[in-house]
């Protein structure tokens, strides 16, 4: 049960072991029968024995003898074992197993085992995860799928252990492809930098390579030229790194940028539906965090309804929540809008008080409905993961937001400036009496926009869903930054609220490397003090006689 | 009643007077019954009840400051907190100062959480508080400069309504962010606590805790007597000018942004005060005062009491913090946010004017000849 | 006629007055319908600490009904008080002045975070009460009337970042937490601890967050970056409570996977990770002192009962209320050892007293008030729950004064005759600290 390691670095050794004999094969007769039996021969039950000890040290040695066994099974067992399939009699003796769908399987015989013992799995920590993936990458440079290969390539430029370099270079001889020869090399090269006893233009020409890939792994490299180099070398390492830190900071600013956006999207999307209940209605809505969460919370119910009921529709379940939450929290906003808002008007300070009541009731409700703890929202596969922008990395989730914060940006001011009921919105707003003469009956539209506005927050609240915690307490979190977005943007104007939310989030960003995330929080609230006693109406004031006269 | 035919409402209405006898009647009863009855006794006032009291009144008093300037200024303050909370941390640093050698540490100067940090030396905005005066001074000093500064740049630049309330609630948020770094070197999230004595009183006796609550009563009285004193002089005419129509008065040729600057300043230093008497009886003050949703609830207890009314306000926060004490134990518990929030829903719809609004409005409508008392300051024209 | 009319009044608000401080004292009578032993209940079930508190009401309220079902204490029936402190602070010392002085419980169990417990003490100490804390802390604090049942740093931490560094060979540390005590302690116990073991300053990163932090986009790419430097990265988390979902989530965006960078955490249990999806996090690290998979009939049974008493069967369990289960079985044996409910007699009798923990094993209250317990190591499983790789071979002794720390390096606690100091310095030979 002890697994303090002795086998410290084993990974990489058996990596690099594994490459070898890997390297050793594609060299000589690749698929020839006559190897295929010979490997069949090798007797695999040590590993097998040492598998059923469900030590990770035995699991970890055990992933390497079965890998270089080079038995038609080592492949299955290692992938039962990262799918925890791999299991073993807990009975003595113990025996190894691999669980299917039917039953258990005897790994050499691949014959269902009857009658069914007790077993347990095959336990896996993070080393044994990394002896996996060394095996399953090592066993890729065979393998006809050139990615797999290039990934292998890239797993040895990784480990630049120097005993793979016999290995790396049977391999790149062998190699057709174009791309997983320029890893190969490149993998050769990330091995001769550190490597002594090369000649200083050996060195250069590998720093050189090094030096053209220009990221992070890159500088790691670089910054292993042992000092026993030649100064010439020296120079070259040290200039190839200067280079690559100037033209990471570069891309540093544009990745600031990109969180900033993406924060100010977030931003965007928080305080869009105040923009509506208190930008162009006065009410001072102190409940409007409460239906970003319960936005949040129709993401949760609807994802739970399609867990239980219909999980291949789960990447949809954002899809299908959106229209849900926009009308589940539009209905809620028309019911607090006709019970109690609506009694209110011309009294811009008091429905601060009674929304504040609101919303303590609001997150009363959800946490004696749903409990206090945070309930789980997963993301869509179509949300998850990255991918690299020359330098930059760029999540899918984050850049989802994004589009979708402008999406329900372009749609609301469309609304607003396109529909019929839009028209009536504004005129509502605008002169209350005006437009009841006109024959627009002011209380249905009052209750739809109110509507309007806490519907736009539930959707927000579909997308915070997928980056902050779903609790009572969402909406508390937001609430403040959504004032003080309308406020900076200047209330009653949507393009406002756009610009101020961009500009919030940006400088927050790029305050935060310098000044820290709490330094540079408090740096952007006193900035936005100093602002408004510049404009005392915000970004965008409406002129003449605006709402606040 | 004779001054029933002047203009000028008199010094203290008589709901003035109800609410100063009835300070005096606690500030004499309580003490009586707790240090007189038998523990035992159905009459005995705990220690336990004095602190709460206590509580009650310094929240009182901060109620007081809002209203002064909420009611008869017309700025809505969502970062009044703040100055509670400066008021409270000048006390707290004194009492930290006081614990000296007694810390878990041992260490004469350095409070517990410095010698916890590693740090070797006193900060030198920790110099002084030693000293009682000083420490008295800087609960006036450190909410009156801030406001003064606060003040200055917004008044001056006319940002008015939810504009001010916005950033007064910006500037609430960045202290919370500011105290809450361990690195300031107020003590981080923990705050300050475990205080030991006040002027040389052991801060946990009851006679401390009696001292400390006949004390609050008096501020609350002064604070009352002084707030009422501002709103029916010339200067206090002028603010509720301000209130109503701020403009029309500037061009009257009054400088509008001084007279709200100096009420604003005033009313930081009552809610300092408050702080300061605050902390020693509830023990601890750290950073959530400065919370912004701590300085809405203080609205909310003005406009539950009736804003505009100085009475009212004090009202209001005895009974919603009574409220609150209540709901939040036994049964209740776990339902209590519903009743406060169905509390101020209900108090918005049916008691638009607060408590002691609508009873003044009742009070109107039940006797024609106007007393004059209370009435012209206690309707706030809903205009903002 | 008006004079009349407030007089009236006034002697009418006196009355209100008086009748309201009569409502406040109803202390005053003690309730005897039936003899009963009041334990009081002291967590936050609104605000921001009801995400993790409202867990360990509902276990004391459990333990207190198992307790009755074997026929109470000292022949007397438990009754439990529950009180909501709403996650503020000075309303932590309100309620817990009300629960000793006007409830007249025996016991207390309550607070979760260390500005809740400060805010408490004095309390405490002025009424002599008895306080069971669940939660693991930064130490630093031994007090006579404060029971600590979670792990003080050398009970979570030392143990977790040894299982790194012997198993992961992780040689670069990020130390990322929350801004306040607990992580700002225990990230300066592991930095001294790290330099004491080679690890170069260089080689240490520390990043300190505000309290629900949920924007961590720059951080853990400053992350990723610091560990792209050739050298196998670690973080060490103390992040609190509601910032860790955010940050989790956006570990699994980036692509921070366990195998590349793990992330050991001290305050991410069961309850935290049932609000993610944790396929991402698969193989990120967690340590404690009991986790739900702990595999032994006791903690099997438990489970069992505890989520028959819910009604959920999904219903998880945790560290925290292992602490609070120990604790109260602790005060149980304690009364029974000593006959009274009687603060002064229980704080002499507890010490020694030991009780099966939920792990398989006993733990025991130690002079200085904190107990022994065993460390795990889990990983995430993709199922929420923890796969525990690592257990410490026996118990660990609570190191309540760190030996790392400056300031306290001199310090032990014992509650014992003759000694009875929370802060005795070895040094001096006096009790009080750092003396003169």
């Amino acid at each position: 049960m002890n697994s303090r390691a002795r086998l410290r670095g084993s990974g990489r050794a058996l990596l690099v072991a594994l490459l070898a004999f890997c390297a050793m094969l594609s060299g000589s007769l690749a698929g020839s029968l006559a190897l295929s039996r010979a490997a069949q021969a090798q007797d695999i039950s040590a590993p097998l024995a040492q598998l059923a000890n469900d030590n990770y040290a035995d699991t970890e040695a055990a992933l390497g003898a079965l890998a270089l066994s080079g038995s038609p099974a080592a492949a299955q067992i290692v992938a039962a074992l990262a799918d925890g399939k791999l299991v073993y009699s807990s009975t003595a003796p113990r025996q190894i197993f691999i669980r299917t769908d039917t039953g258990l399987i005897d790994p050499l015989t691949m014959q269902a085992v009857a009658p069914a013992p007790a077993v347990k799995p095959v336990r896996v920590n993070n080393r044994v995860r990394r002896a996996i993936e060394a095996a399953n990458g090592a066993l890729s440079l065979v393998s006809p799928d050139p990615a797999k290969r290039i990934d292998a390539a890239i797993a040895v430029a990784r480990s630049r252990d120097e005993a793979a370099l016999p290995a790396l270079d049977t391999a790149l001889a062998k190699e057709s492809n174009p791309k997983v020869k320029t890893a190969l090399v490149l993998a050769r090269a990330s091995i001769l930098i550190a490597k002594e006893g090369i000649t200083p233009a050996e060195r250069i020409a590998a720093v050189q390579l090094v030096a053209a890939e220009g990221n992070q792994e890159a500088l790691a490299i670089l910054r292993g030229v042992p000092d026993s180099a030649a100064p010439e070398v020296k120079q070259a390492a040290t200039d190839a790194i200067a280079g690559i830190e100037r033209n990471l900071a570069t891309w540093a600013i544009a990745q600031n940028i990109w969180y900033g956006v993406s924060l100010g999207s977030v931003l965007l999307l928080a305080a869009i539906g105040l923009a509506i209940t208190f930008g162009v209605m006065g009410v001072i809505n102190m409940a409007h965090g409460e239906m970003v969460m319960l936005g949040a919370y129709t993401t949760f119910v609807v994802q739970e309804v399609i867990r239980q009921n219909y999980p291949g529709l789960f990447d949809w379940s954002l899809i299908i929540a959106i229209p849900l939450a926009f009308l589940f929290t539009g209905l809620i906003g028309v019911l607090i809008e006709r019970t109690v808002i609506r009694f209110l008007y011309g009294r811009a300070l008091e429905t601060l008080l009674a929304t504040w009541g609101i919303s303590l009731i609001l997150q009363q409700a959800i946490r004696t409905i749903f409990g206090p703890t945070n309930r789980e929202v997963g993301a869509p596969s179509w949300m998850s993961g990255s991918f690299e922008l020359g330098h930059m990395s760029v999540t899918y989730g984050r850049l989802w937001i994004i589009v979708f914060a402008l999406i329900v940006f372009i749609a609301l001011l469309t609304v607003l400036r396109v529909t019929r009921i839009g028209l009536e919105m504004r005129a509502v707003t605008q002169n209350r009496r005006m437009a009841a003469a006109m024959g627009i009956r002011t209380n249905w539209v009052d209750a739809m926009t109110f509507g309007l506005g806490s519907g736009i927050a539930g959707i927000a609240g579909v997308a915070l869903s997928q980056i902050d915690n779903v609790s009572p307490n969402l909406g508390q979190s937001y609430i403040i930054d959504s004032f003080l977005v309308v406020v900076f943007g200047g209330v009653g104007n949507l393009w406002g609220t756009l610009v101020g939310a961009m500009s919030l989030g940006i400088a927050n960003k790029m305050l935060e490397p310098y000044a820290g995330a709490v330094l540079g929080k408090i740096a952007l609230l006193v900035i936005v003090i100093l602002f408004i006693q510049k404009r005392p109406r915000g970004l965008f004031a409406l002129k003449g006689r605006s709402i606040e006269a | 009643m004779s001054m029933s035919d002047t203009r000028q409402p008199a010094l203290l209405g008589p709901s003035g007077m109800i609410f100063l006898a009835i300070l005096v009647a606690a500030a004499v009863l309580v003490p009586a019954l707790n240090l007189m009855t038998p523990p035992d006794s159905a009459l005995h006032v705990p220690t336990y009840v004095v602190s709460l009291l206590g509580k009650y009144l310094c929240y009182a008093l901060l109620a007081l400051s809002v209203d002064l300037i909420w009611g008869y200024v017309g700025i809505l303050s969502l970062g009044h907190g703040a100055f509670f909370a400066l008021g409270g941390y000048a006390m707290g640093m004194y009492l930290m100062r006081q614990i000296g050698t007694r810390g878990v540490y041992g260490d004469p100067i350095l409070p517990d959480f410095m010698v916890f940090l590693n740090w070797k030396e006193l900060p030198w905005f920790w110099y002084g508080f030693d000293m009682f005066p000083f420490a008295a001074l800087m609960v006036l000093l450190a909410p009156g400069i801030l406001a003064l500064v606060f003040g200055w740049f917004a008044f001056r630049s006319r940002v008015t309504g939810v504009y001010l309330s916005i950033i007064t609630q910006a500037m609430t948020f960045a202290l919370l962010l500011a105290f809450f770094r361990n690195d300031m070197g107020f003590g981080g999230n923990n705050g300050l606590t475990d205080f030991k004595d006040i002027l040389g009183f052991n801060i946990q006796s009851d006679g401390t805790r009696l001292v400390l609550f006949v004390l609050s009563a008096l501020a609350l009285g002064l604070g009352y007597v002084l707030c009422r004193f501002l709103v029916r002089s010339h200067f206090g005419k002028v603010l509720i000018a301000i209130r109503d129509a701020e403009t029309r008065v500037r061009f009257t040729g009054y400088r509008a942004e001084n007279y709200k600057l100096v009420a604003f300043v005033v009313s930081a230093m009552l809610a300092g005060i408050a702080g300061a008497l605050y902390v020693p009886q509830v023990g601890i003050i750290n950073p959530s005062e400065f919370s912004p949703a701590n300085s809405i609830e203080i609205i909310v207890w003005v406009a539950v009491g009736g804003r505009g009314t100085l009475v009212g306000a004090a009202l209001g926060a005895v009974l919603v913090n009574y409220a609150k004490t209540y709901f939040t134990s036994g049964m209740l518990a776990p339902y209590w946010l519903f009743m406060l929030g169905g509390l101020f829903v209900a108090v918005t719809l049916f008691l638009p004017k607060g408590i002691v609004g609508t009873f003044y409005e009742w009070r109107e409508k039940r006797r024609p000849p106007p007393d004059g008392a209370d009435a012209p300051l206690a309707s706030p024209k809903p205009a903002e | 006629m008006l004079n009349l009319f407030s007089q009236a009044r006034r002697v009418a608000g006196r009355a209100a007055f008086g009748a309201a401080a009569l409502a406040l004292a109803g202390a005053g009578v003690p309730a005897h319908a039936q003899e009963t032993i009041k334990v009081g209940v002291l967590h936050s079930l609104s605000g921001t600490m009801a995400i993790s508190e409202t867990t360990l009401k509902d276990t004391v309220l459990f333990m207190v009904q198992e307790q009755n079902a074997k026929g109470g204490v000292l022949g007397k029936k438990l009754e439990a008080v529950v009180v909501d402190p709403a996650s503020n602070w000075p309303l932590f010392a309100e309620k817990a002045r009300e629960l000793l002085s006007k409830d007249k419980v025996a016991v207390v169990f309550g607070c979760w975070t260390s500005v809740s417990r400060k805010s408490v003490l004095p309390v405490f100490k002025e009424l002599n009460g008895l306080l069971f804390y669940p939660v693991q802390y930064e130490g630093e604090e031994s007090e006579r009337n404060v029971f600590y049942t979670g792990a003080a740093p050398n009970q979570q931490a030392i143990p977790a970042v040894d299982y790194l560094m012997e198993n992961e060979d992780v040689q670069r540390w990020v130390l990322a937490g929350t801004d306040y005590v607990y992580p700002r302690t225990t990230n300066k116990i592991l930095e001294a601890y790290l330099k004491s073991k080679g690890v170069k300053a260089e080689d240490i990163m520390i990043n300190y967050t505000p309290f629900g932090h949920s924007d961590w986009q720059t951080i853990v790419a400053d992350i990723k970056k610091f560990g792209s430097a050739g050298k196998k990265t670690a973080v060490v988390s103390t992040i609190n409570g509601d910032a860790n979902v955010p940050f989790y989530k956006e570990l699994g965006n980036q692509g921070i996977k366990a195998t590349d960078i793990p992330v050991v955490a001290f305050s991410v249990g069961e309850e935290e990770l049932a609000g993610i999806d944790t396929k991402p996090l698969v193989g990120h690290l967690a340590a404690w002192n009991y986790f739900q998979s702990v595999d032994v009939p006791e903690n099997k049974d438990f489970i069992k009962k505890w989520q028959a008493y819910t009604k959920n069967d999904k219903r998880v369990t945790n560290d925290p209320m292992e602490a609070t289960v120990i604790g109260f079985n602790m005060w149980v044996k304690a009364v029974e050892k000593a006959g009274t409910t009687d603060p002064d007699a229980v704080i002499d009798s507890i010490i020694g007293v030991s009780v099966p923990n939920l792990s398989g094993g006993y733990s025991a209250m130690m002079p200085n008030h904190h107990i022994t317990k065993p460390v795990l190591i889990g990983e995430i499983k993709d199922d929420g729950q923890f796969d525990i790789v690592e257990q410490t071979p026996g118990l660990i002794v609570a190191e309540e004064w760190s030996p790392h720390l400056e300031g306290s390096k001199d310090l032990i606690a014992d509650w014992r005759k003759p000694l009875n100091c929370g802060n005795f310095n070895v040094k001096t030979g006096k009790c009080g600290g750092a003396g003169q």
